[in-house]
């Protein structure tokens, strides 16, 4: 098991996660730190993201961009808030317009990285994802922040059995 | 498009509910069914009036309804519609998780020189 814990808070907006590799610290900051193992990492395998940018220092930015399976390119950024290789990582993670500036209508998230050694050649990462505030839940659930969020949110969601549901939820 | 708008409506009711302090502990106390608008009121420093105008937004989100228990009508949480806060959670530790498989496949590869 990878993943070895996982809280989620509704009321404070928050989702963490551990997990632990069996690699040293440099290794797992390698990950965030190369662009190029970033994002054989960050999307998933249907929408494969490329990082066209990568200044990893207290305000730089990543920019990136990810190809679905219709040629759709969706885009996004990361400013960057601490650095602390090979340990911490804060940064908060935006949603891009197709010319690459910054969606200024969607909400960013906040993305708190730790990396810590566990001796034994082993290593514990966790990530903390926060959303600014309810409002931004509300409207990145509406929106279908990626493909299958909104039909995720409104299949399974008792409260919404009523709604009228559309089949396939096609996007946009 | 017609559903996005759809869920926008009742999410934007149940977070613009949940987004005051005061309503959120209501929240919390009324899981346990017990207590009706005035034995809440007495747990905060507000008017019974102000208390009930919290609970009447909440049952207005559907986040809880009352109940009539003997002869009083008790408030209690609808956990259905405390889900739907969770269900974006839920959805952001999946995405972690398959990230994390990701990376843990990527660790596990034989090591090589990168060039960037």
């Amino acid at each position: 098991m990878t993943v070895t814990a996982v809280r989620k808070d509704p009321q404070s907006r928050t989702m963490r996660l551990e997990a632990e590799f069996g690699a040293s610290p440099e290794r797992v900051w390698q990950l965030w730190a190369d662009p190029r193992q970033l994002e054989r990492w960050w999307g998933p395998p249907t929408y494969p993201a490329t990082v066209d940018a990568h200044d990893l220092r207290p305000g730089g930015r990543v920019e990136y961009h990810m190809t679905g399976p219709e040629g759709d390119q969706p885009r996004g950024f990361w400013e960057v808030d601490e650095v602390q290789p090979p340990h911490r990582l804060v940064f908060r993670d935006g949603f891009a317009n197709e010319d690459g500036t910054p969606n200024t209508e969607l909400p960013m998230t906040t993305a708190r990285v730790t990396i810590e050694e566990m001796g034994g050649g082993k290593t514990r990462m966790s990530i903390e994802s926060e959303f600014p505030t309810v409002e931004a839940m509300e409207q990145l659930a509406a929106m279908g922040m990626e493909e299958g969020l909104t039909q995720a949110v409104g299949q399974i969601d008792p409260i919404l059995a009523e709604a009228p549901a559309e089949a396939g939820g096609g996007r946009r | 498009m017609v559903v996005s708008m759809q869920i926008a409506l009742d999410h934007d009711r149940i977070f613009g509910a949940l987004a005051d302090a005061t309503r959120r502990d209501i929240v919390r106390r009324a899981i346990d069914g017990q207590e009706g608008v005035a034995e809440l009121a007495a747990h905060y420093p507000m008017s019974f009036a102000a208390v009930q105008k919290h609970v009447a937004i909440l049952e207005r989100a559907g986040l809880v309804s009352k109940h009539r228990s003997r002869r009083r009508k008790i408030v209690r949480t609808n956990l259905a519609a405390l889900h739907v806060a969770r269900r974006l959670l839920d959805r952001y530790e999946e995405l972690w998780r398959e990230r994390v498989e990701r990376m843990d496949q990527l660790i596990s590869e034989p090591p090589k020189e990168a060039h960037a």
